[in-house]
Parts: structure tokens; C-alpha cells; sequence
């Protein structure tokens, strides 16, 4: 090449010239998002005129929205006084007044701070489980639920012996959880048996018999188990079930007699609202996911009784409609019993509502199963694990990774299908708490507002459910994408 | 060369029940089958001797006596002093007819918003993405209850719609009326009514809607014999004939020639007198039950259409761009076929969770299976477990048939793996 001889050669760089104004700022983002073809600026629109509907009929509704009155008609007078004549408002007042119906039913009002103890416990019992791989958010969760529920409990006038228990429990856990957070799993395990003393009350020895059968059960297992360890299962299971049966009565009682232990018993009657919801979700939650999968591996077993035993079941559970066996707990399951027998309703309901979900939580992890490539199988075999081993090791934790969304759907349903309790006679939020309020002369014919409030709290719950599966798929994914 | 000496199986021991895996399976199924019917044994020993201690017998003859009950909404002749059976099968043609409406309305609104939440347009992606969330998230329960009061609360009863400056006016063209009992919706009248056939026990069907499915089935059914031959043709020849003129009128004109020699036409309801008349009064108990079930789930089939039209990858519609497809083609012949088969099954299940959720019909005091069977019959006759046992089956015999039709149709649109 030679020697170049250009007229102009420019040293330094343009400065970059500033988009056009279509493509930068608010400009791009309108262009782009709301108006990129006439068939979204038309949905536009329409999205627009929607807001606008709701905003016009029901701003003024919350914007008069009274939270101090008496009754409905009082309601009435203050936003007409407020806001003229004709003018529409909430009364939110009802909430106010008959929260603690919403929430705790027709429990004893003295004792709301047991209720309240036992629900702050629960994230005690579940922050390890849920929470096992981060410390920081276990750390949030305990120190929130721990205020919430002491700064409650004062507020509801708790004895100071249980102040003084539950601040040593939510202490503890939380030296537990910076340190060793695996033992918290000790008061996950034994946390149904607490929670069940505390929301029914009675002698403490009915829970510690239930705990005696399963020491039993598992000493059993250990001593057989040096002999025989095929027979150590059957064996145990036989003793803790003979131990329940036949024995569990009489030691209780003397121990009873020898160290009365009791607090006081509320009857399941008295159970309503979240309370009673958020019993039977959480217990349907915690039976039912070990049922499903004892299910699902029995429909894919090779073996042929068990397999179309599982397919009937679950076939049968998934073809009929909740409500007709909640109807058969109330109405039936006398029938089947011996004569004389009659156990609690509560306790019915939540064996029903286990049964359903199981079985629609056995073709979730069917799926799961299924899902899975056959290689692992395979592997586990040519490793020398045993059926056991081989689903415990290698097949469950990724099948039910697998199945995290199809199982957290359906806690989302079981949760919303304990609303149907109402028809055997149960007083839960929606309907019969608000039939129970609307029936008092001050609240006739107040509908929208218990809708709304005790609508929001089942939204809560049930979205926050969704949004942690979606965290633990995350938190779960080991494959780099 | 020497021969490896056989293994010979060694001598049948009884341990080997329990430690020989070839049998432990055999043992284990032995002990569920002995404890499954210990288990069945004891349940129906214990029926047998509380119906006895309470005088009980099982059989169903209750089903023959006289009801004794009004049904509000009778799709076939029905009155207080026909047998339970008729009440009963009134009562499942109930539950059929808001499950079929119920589902097809739920399709239509979840397809259009599951589309919706892909819109380009943030703002109403966003919209519908609300009202997903808020309608999953919220106990059917709920809905039912809410709608159920708008309609008792808000609505106007029928003299509102009265006079020369009325409170309420009609709604859809002055085609349908809200009340605060029944809503009013145009009837389907014929100048030229070709009379009913009498199917025996009073269930009559008119002539018309047999010719009706006479034609649309017969259409159909011919549409497929073009179709194939022109399959054919193609194949023979390379050349595709032209069929979507002749399809379209094997399949509209006998029904327009139909609609036409019977007079069909819409008969608006007008007020009379104090209530409405001319149209169809349909009880609200059906619209709020319909209503309901039709949003909630919506809802959730707007996510499994989302779900499905997501899952087809990108490059699949790139590709059919490169082999000159235009985009209505690439949605009807790549995209759509393959997205039906994600959407499908989870559709199934919604359509069966939407009859069996058709049971909550007694929020909204509807008369549906569980409210006729299992509801005024049970407390009249005072049969509990016969009415139990006998509506259970019939939901599990409807869910199974459900099922097995749409997984005939699910096998079709499969992907045909060799």
C-alpha cells in the first residue's frame, strides 16, 4: 500500500447521537407495550375502559368505607352524614366488630391466645422444613412470627406461665436455627401432638400415650429388628397398635390420677372461621402427602393386587365430588363403625379431605414417576439398592421435584375445598360464619364486605402458596439452563 | 469342551416366602388381599348389625314411592307426585345440563383470556393476569356466594322494567332481562311445528331438533368422506381439489334449509302483566351456578391454554416461517395441533373437576343430583346410605364416562410416535 493521501481523516470518535425519539424513553416503552399493533392498542383500550368501569362504580364505595359503628343502619347514618344523602359506602365496621368470629369461630374468647400460640408455633415447626437451605430467611420468618405472636398473645390477655413457654419456645428455635437448624425437625415432629393438646385442650397424658405408642412402635422395631429385620416393621406396627388399643386408656388415666396435667378442653363445636379452616388444611396438607405417595407407588408397583387395589381407590376418590364424601363422614360413617362408636366431626372431615387429596396427590406423583428417565432406574438397580433405598436414595427426591408444582396445586385446592365443611354443619368463614353474623338483627343484610375480608385472607394464603413453590422450584433446579 | 453343570434351583424352604424375592412378592400381595378383605368383612358386619339395631333394611324401593317435592327447574314434565327416580333423573339432567354449559362457556372465556395474557398490550396482559389470580386463588365457594347475592341483592325485580321511564332496562339489544328471580332470555319459536315423538314415561323430543342433529351429524360425517377423498386425490396426483366451499355447505345449508321450512326464529321476552313472558325464564339458580363455574374455571383453563401455547418452542413457528408459511397456516398447522396436545389432558381434568364442582349446586339452591338424591329424597325416606351409594355411582359412572370420551379424542390429536 501506498503512501495514503485522504483530504480528511477524523481523529476521535463521535459522540453515539441519541436515539430517535421513537425508540428511547417513555416514548419506547408506550410504543412497544401498549401500542405495537392496532389488535393491542384496541385491548388497550379496552383494558383501559375496564379500569375505568371498576374505579367509577367502586372507588366511592371503599373511598366512604366506615370502620366505627355498631351496627348496619348506624353505618348507614354516618355515610349519609358524611358524604350526603345516596351516597354508597363499605361498612367495614362488621369486621371490626365480629373478627373474632371470622377468625376463631365460636371458640372460648379467653382462651384465643392458645389458638394464636399454636399458629405462631406452626412456623416454628415449618421453618425447617420449608426454609432448610437458607439461613436468612428462617431467620425472618422465625423473628416475624415470633413478635407477631408474643405482641398477640399479650394483647389477648395470656396466662404468664404460657407467655413465659412460648417465649423459651420461639427462644430456642431460634438458637437452634443459627446453629442447628436439623434439630428443629425434632419440634416438627412433635408439633401435631402439641397442637392438638393446645387447640382441644384436655389431660396432657392423651397426647403422650399417642407419643408412648410411637416409642413403643420404634423399640420394638430395634429389638426385632436384630433378629428378623423383615418381621421388625410388622411387629412394630402390631405393638403400637396393640399399645393404643387395648393399654393406652387405662395408662393415661392413671397417670392422670397420679400427675393431673390438664388444660382446659374446648369441644370441636367451637371450633369455626381460619381457626378451623387452617386446622383441617394443614392437617390434610401433612397426611396427605405421605398417603399420595404410598399410593402412587402402589399404582406403579409390579405388583398385581396392589396395583388395581391403588387404581381403585384412586379412581373412585377422583370420580366423585368431595361434598358427597364429606357427606358420608356425617351421615355414613356410623354405619361402618361398631355400634356405639362416635368420633369427632373435626377429626372426620380432616380424614376425608386427607383421603381425597391423596388420591389426587398420587397421580401428581404418578406423573413425577413417570417423568423420570428410565436410566435412573436402571442406575439404582445396578447400584444394589433395595425397592426401599432405591426410592428413597435415588427415584423420590427427583420425582418429587419433578411434581412440586402439581403438588402445591393441589394443597392450593384441598385448602379452598375446606370451605365445604359448611354443609355438614361446620362453621367455617365464608358462609356460615357470615350466615351467623347476617342472622344477628345489627348485620341483616350485610353481604360484600365479609365476602371481601374473609376472600382476601384466603387470596393471601392460597397466592402465597403458589408464589413458595415457584421459590422452591428455583431453589431445587440443579440442571444448568 | 466340558459343560458348565446347570444351577439347580435349591429346595423349596419356607423361609424363602419372605426372603426369596421371587416369592416375597407373592407372600406380601397374600397378606394385603387377607388384610383388604378382613378390612371389608368388618366394615359390612358392622353396616349390617347398626341397620339392624335401627330396623333398617338395604334395598331401593324407596326410589318408586311418591317424591312429594317440587323441583324448581324441570327439563322434562315433573311434579310433586311422580316417584323419586323421576326426581332423581330430573335432578342428573340438571347437573348435566349446567356441566355442559358450564364447560363450553369455560372454554371459550379461558381460551380467550389465556390468548389475552399474551397479548402484546402490557397493560391488559396484565388485567387478565389479575383476573387469573384472583379467581384461582379464591374458594369456588366464595364466587358462588358473591354471585348468588348480586343476583338477589342488586337485581331489580320485574316491575322495575315497567312503566315509560323504567329503573332497569333490557339488556343485549332489549334481548335479555335481569331480575332478582329468574332472568329472561329469548325462546326459540317455530312457525311450522313439526310436533314431538313421545320417547314413553312423558319425555318427548320434537321432530325439529332430531332433523337438527339429523343434519349437523350427517354433515359432519360427510365432511369426512370429502375430506378423505380428497386425501386420496392428493396423493394419487399431487393436486389437492378445492373442498372448503362444498365443506361449508354440506355443513350450514341443510340447517339453514331446516331453520327456514320450520319458521325458527327468536322470541324476545316482554313484560306482561308483572312478569316477564314470550322468552325463557330461566330460574337464577342456574345462571349464578353457570356464572360461577364458568369464571373459576376459566380461570384456571386460561393458564393450561397459556401453559400450552408457551410450551410449543420458538423454533418450531421459525421453522414453518422458513418453509413460506404464512402465519394463519403456521398457527393451523404447527402450532396449534402441538399445543393441543399439552392443552388437552390438563382440559379433561378441568371439565371433570367442573361437573363434579357442579355438586356445590346447593349454595345457590339449585336442584342438581346432590340436591334431589341426595338431598330432599335422603331427608325424606330417610334412606341415607341407598341414596349415598347410589349418587356416588352415579358421579363415578358420569366422570368415567367423561373421561373415557375425551381421551378417545385426546388419542387422536396425539402425537403418533413409532
Amino acid at each position: 500500500m501506498g503512501k495514503t493521501s485522504a483530504a480528511f481523516v477524523r481523529e476521535t470518535m463521535l459522540p453515539p447521537e441519541p436515539p430517535p425519539m421513537r425508540e428511547r424513553g417513555v416514548v419506547k416503552w408506550l410504543h412497544e407495550n401498549l401500542f405495537p399493533t392496532p389488535v393491542s392498542t384496541v385491548l388497550t383500550v379496552l383494558g383501559v375502559l375496564i379500569i375505568w368501569f371498576l374505579v367509577d362504580h367502586f372507588y366511592a364505595w371503599f373511598a366512604h368505607s366506615v370502620w366505627n359503628a355498631s351496627s348496619l343502619p348506624e353505618c348507614r347514618e354516618i355515610i349519609a352524614a358524611t358524604w350526603g344523602e345516596g351516597a354508597s359506602g363499605a361498612c367495614f365496621a362488621v369486621i371490626r366488630e365480629r373478627w373474632n368470629q371470622y377468625v376463631f369461630g365460636f371458640y372460648p374468647p379467653d382462651l384465643y391466645w392458645r389458638a394464636t400460640m399454636t399458629f405462631g408455633m406452626l412456623f416454628v415447626a415449618l421453618a425447617p422444613i420449608l426454609f432448610s437451605e437458607s439461613r436468612e430467611i428462617r431467620r425472618i420468618v422465625l423473628v416475624v412470627a415470633s413478635v407477631l405472636t408474643l405482641l398477640s398473645m399479650m394483647e389477648l390477655n395470656a396466662p404468664g406461665v404460657w407467655m413465659g413457654f412460648a417465649v423459651l419456645v420461639f427462644l430456642g428455635a431460634l438458637t437452634l436455627a443459627e446453629r442447628r437448624a436439623g434439630w428443629l425437625l425434632i419440634f416438627s415432629a412433635l408439633y401435631p401432638l402439641l397442637g392438638v393438646w393446645l387447640l382441644w385442650g384436655g389431660s396432657v397424658w392423651g397426647p403422650a400415650m399417642v407419643l408412648a405408642g410411637f416409642g413403643l412402635g420404634w423399640l420394638a422395631f430395634v429389638l426385632v429388628g436384630r433378629i428378623s429385620p423383615v418381621l421388625a416393621a410388622a411387629v412394630a406396627i402390631l405393638a403400637a397398635l396393640l399399645f393404643w388399643t387395648l393399654l393406652a386408656r387405662e395408662v393415661a388415666q392413671f397417670a392422670g390420677w397420679l400427675l393431673p396435667l390438664s388444660i382446659r378442653a374446648v369441644a370441636s363445636d367451637q371450633f369455626g372461621g381460619f381457626l378451623l379452616s387452617i386446622t383441617i388444611g394443614v392437617a390434610g396438607i401433612a397426611l396427605s402427602l405421605p398417603l399420595g405417595i404410598v399410593l402412587a407407588l402402589a399404582r406403579r408397583s409390579d405388583m398385581f393386587l396392589v396395583t388395581s387395589l391403588a387404581v381403585i381407590f384412586i379412581e373412585f376418590i377422583r370420580g366423585v365430588p368431595l361434598i358427597t364424601l364429606l357427606f358420608v363422614a356425617s351421615l355414613l360413617l356410623n354405619y361402618f363403625l361398631p355400634p356405639g362408636t362416635n368420633f369427632d366431626i373435626i377429626l372426620r372431615v380432616i380424614i376425608m379431605v386427607t383421603l381425597f387429596a391423596a388420591a389426587y396427590m398420587a397421580e401428581v406423583i404418578r406423573g413425577g414417576l413417570a417423568a423420570l428417565p428410565r436410566g435412573q432406574y436402571e442406575a439404582a438397580d445396578s447400584l444394589g439398592l433395595d425397592y426401599w433405598k432405591a426410592q428413597r436414595l435415588i427415584i423420590l427426591p427427583q420425582a418429587l421435584k419433578i411434581s412440586i408444582p402439581g403438588i402445591v396445586s393441589t394443597f392450593i385446592g384441598m385448602f379452598k375445598d375446606t370451605t365445604l365443611v359448611t354443609f355438614v354443619g361446620l362453621y367455617e368463614p365464608l358462609k356460615s360464619i357470615s350466615d351467623a353474623v347476617r342472622n344477628n338483627i345489627a348485620w341483616k343484610g350485610i353481604y360484600w364486605e365479609p365476602f371481601i375480608f374473609s376472600g382476601a385472607i384466603f387470596f393471601i394464603i392460597c397466592f402465597s402458596m403458589s408464589r413458595y413453590s415457584m421459590y422452591l422450584e428455583r431453589r431445587l433446579q440443579r440442571d444448568h439452563r | 469342551m466340558t459343560e458348565a453343570p446347570l444351577p439347580v434351583d435349591p429346595p423349596f424352604r419356607i423361609s424363602m416366602l419372605v426372603y426369596d424375592r421371587r416369592y416375597r412378592s407373592m407372600t406380601f400381595q397374600v397378606i394385603v388381599f387377607i388384610l383388604v378383605m378382613a378390612l371389608c368383612w368388618w366394615l359390612i358386619s358392622n353396616t349390617i348389625q347398626n341397620l339392624a339395631a335401627l330396623g333398617k333394611d338395604f334395598n331401593f324401593g324407596f326410589l318408586f314411592q311418591r317424591a312429594g317435592y317440587d323441583i324448581s327447574q324441570r327439563p322434562i314434565p315433573y311434579t310433586s307426585d311422580d316417584t323419586h327416580l323421576r326426581a332423581t333423573f330430573v335432578g342428573l339432567l340438571n347437573t348435566l345440563i349446567v356441566s355442559v354449559l358450564g364447560c363450553v362457556a369455560a372454554t371459550i372465556l379461558g381460551v380467550a383470556i389465556g390468548v389475552a395474557r399474551l397479548s402484546k398490550s402490557w397493560l391488559f396482559a396484565r388485567l387478565m393476569t389479575v383476573y387469573v389470580e384472583i379467581f384461582r386463588n379464591i374458594p369456588l365457594l366464595l364466587w358462588i356466594l358473591i354471585i348468588y347475592a348480586i343476583f338477589t341483592e342488586v337485581m331489580p325485580p320485574p316491575s322495575a322494567y315497567r312503566g315509560d321511564d323504567p329503573a332497569w332496562s333490557m339488556i343485549l339489544f332489549d334481548n335479555v332481562a335481569l331480575t332478582n328471580r329468574y332472568t329472561a332470555i329469548p325462546s326459540l319459536g317455530m312457525t311450522n311445528d313439526p310436533g314431538s315423538l313421545d320417547l314413553g314415561a312423558r319425555i318427548t323430543v320434537n321432530w325439529a331438533t332430531i332433523a337438527f342433529l339429523v343434519a349437523i351429524i350427517g354433515g359432519w360425517f360427510l365432511r369426512d368422506m370429502i375430506l378423505k377423498r380428497a386425501q386420496a386425490i392428493q396423493d394419487r396426483t399431487g393436486h389437492r381439489p378445492t373442498t372448503w366451499w362444498i365443506n361449508l355447505s354440506v355443513m350450514t345449508v341443510p340447517s339453514l334449509l331446516l331453520i327456514w321450512y320450520f319458521g325458527l326464529h327468536l322470541m324476545s321476552p316482554e313484560l306482561k302483566g308483572f312478569n316477564f313472558g314470550g322468552g325463557l325464564n330461566v330460574h337464577n339458580s342456574l345462571v349464578v351456578l353457570w356464572l360461577a363455574l364458568t369464571l373459576y374455571t376459566g380461570a384456571f383453563i386460561a393458564e393450561i391454554v397459556r401453559g400450552g401455547i408457551l410450551a410449543i418452542s420458538h423454533g418450531q413457528s421459525e421453522a414453518a416461517f422458513a418453509l413460506g408459511l404464512p402465519p394463519n397456516r403456521t398457527m393451523n398447522l404447527v402450532i396449534l395441533p402441538q399445543a393441543l396436545r399439552v392443552i388437552i389432558p390438563p382440559l379433561i381434568s378441568q371439565y371433570l373437576n367442573l361437573m363434579k364442582n357442579s355438586s356445590l349446586a346447593i349454595a345457590a339452591s339449585y336442584m342438581d343430583l346432590r340436591a334431589t338424591l341426595g338431598g330432599t329424597t335422603l331427608n325424606q325416606t330417610g334412606r341415607e346410605l341407598e341414596s349415598m351409594v347410589l349418587m356416588m355411582l352415579i358421579y363415578l359412572a358420569l366422570s368415567l364416562v367423561i373421561s373415557a370420551g375425551m381421551n378417545m379424542f385426546n388419542r387422536r390429536v396425539r402425537l403418533k410416535e413409532r
